[in-house]
């Protein structure tokens, strides 16, 4: 073997029960999809923690980033107009 | 960055622990913040790794089929524990190589209750009360730590715990209300145990060099005496229930304080265990070292075959 080459990570998301969202469990490495995926049922799901797995490899993943949190996610403070509570309503209006 | 710039960060960061917010990976954090938690949680990763071994020895001898299949999940938990605690510690940004690496090359510790022998069946039962019951207490408050990853894959460690401790106390119990001899045999495993599980919890507070850095940082809650204090506060009446004694001539329940008085815990072997002069530390890192060298053509080939396959797939597709 020349140049070798080491498992990749995958990250995996466990569905924990139908109804619910795949949430993520955590990650591991592994040759390929398939082994990701027999080893996730391995490490993650021993005592029934699941009803669906998904794979996905780390690298196609892509993240924002904290330190540009600012940029990212102050935007939506100012705009208290997209929640009900900003609009002023006479008490009789019931049910709205 | 200048040296004010990080000072200011560092503030920040002081801060929103102190608040109780959580830190993930890609957040800054200040460069000893991440050593100290590559090597908290490396040297716990590395402790679940070793520490199927011990147990390892009595799969096969476990005297009926409900102890083998309970030992064999309780050493699988062990393997996965390693995994969850790997896979957190990589989001610091260490590669797996290079954690078993330092594992390998001594660099890293693991915790030395690992480096005693299991020479009777009882050592089970004793390793499953103590050992766990020791590790609990020490983890339990680590599920609230600062840092996301390690307090994730803690709780799902302390999850899973409860049953290891369990099922070894049900060996003891089981073996002290048997014949004699089985009863002579939890008596010596309790005899053997008793105070490397003492020293598990780590070094008296005035030895301890990490503790008050790991408080500010929530990487510890309390401190190596005050949980040593717990686990004997709760470990001692199940002696009781075993009908077994402790060895230790000076441990006491103490009316004032409310707490057990114990003895002098012999330090010099615990830093002779931690320093690789203890009964099995030769023999662990070379079993360890073992499987990682002579699973490497194993690697190596479900790599070659997986990229066989997507090659193939490839061609298939144009």
């Amino acid at each position: 073997m020349s140049d070798k080459k080491n498992w990749p990570l995958w990250e995996i998301f466990v569905r924990s029960k139908n109804g619910l969202e795949h949430r993520h469990f955590g990650s591991l490495h592994a040759a390929d999809a398939e082994m990701a995926m027999e080893n996730a049922r391995d490490v993650y799901t021993r005592r029934n923690e699941g009803v669906s797995i998904w794979v996905v490899e780390s690298k196609h993943i892509t993240a924002s980033n904290p330190s540009e949190n600012g940029e990212m996610f102050e935007p939506a403070q100012d705009k208290v107009y997209r929640h009900p509570t900003f609009y002023d309503l006479p008490d009789e209006v019931k049910h709205m | 960055m200048s040296e004010r710039e990080i000072k200011n960060l560092e503030e920040i960061f002081e801060a929103r622990i102190a608040r109780d917010e959580k830190i993930e990976p890609k957040d800054w954090m200040p460069e000893k913040y991440r050593q100290t938690h590559i090597r908290q949680m490396s040297q716990h990763a590395h402790s679940e790794i070793i520490g199927m071994l011990p147990e390892g020895n009595w799969i096969t001898r476990a005297p009926s089929l409900r102890r083998k299949a309970a030992l064999l999940a309780k050493v699988q938990d062990e393997a996965g524990h390693g995994l969850y605690l790997y896979s957190a510690c990589e989001t610091l940004g260490i590669s797996r190589d290079e954690l078993y690496e330092q594992l390998h090359s001594g660099k890293a510790k693991y915790s030395s209750i690992f480096n005693y022998p299991t020479i009777t069946w009882a050592d089970m039962g004793a390793i499953g009360w103590l050992v766990d019951g020791a590790a609990i207490i020490n983890q339990v408050p680590l599920c609230n730590t600062s840092y996301g990853p390690y307090a994730r894959a803690m709780v799902r460690v302390c999850k899973e715990e409860s049953f290891h401790q369990r099922q070894g106390y049900e060996i003891m119990l089981t073996l002290c209300r048997g014949t004699e001899e089985q009863k002579a045999m939890a008596q010596d495993a309790l005899n053997r145990w008793w105070w490397p599980s003492l020293m598990m919890l780590g070094p008296t507070d005035d030895q301890s060099v990490h503790t008050e850095q790991s408080m500010k940082w929530k990487l510890k809650r309390k401190s190596n005496d005050e949980l040593r204090q717990q686990f004997i506060d709760q470990t001692a009446p199940q002696a009781d229930v075993l009908g077994i004694t402790i060895p230790d001539p000076d441990l006491k329940w103490n009316e004032e304080t409310g707490h057990y008085d114990f003895g002098e815990i012999d330090w010099d072997e615990f830093w002779q265990v931690v320093k690789g002069h203890g009964p099995c530390n030769k023999e662990r890192m070379k079993a360890r070292v073992d499987a990682w060298e002579n699973g490497e053509w194993v690697r190596d080939a479900a790599m070659a075959h997986a990229e066989k396959n997507e090659k193939r797939k490839i061609a298939k597709a144009s």
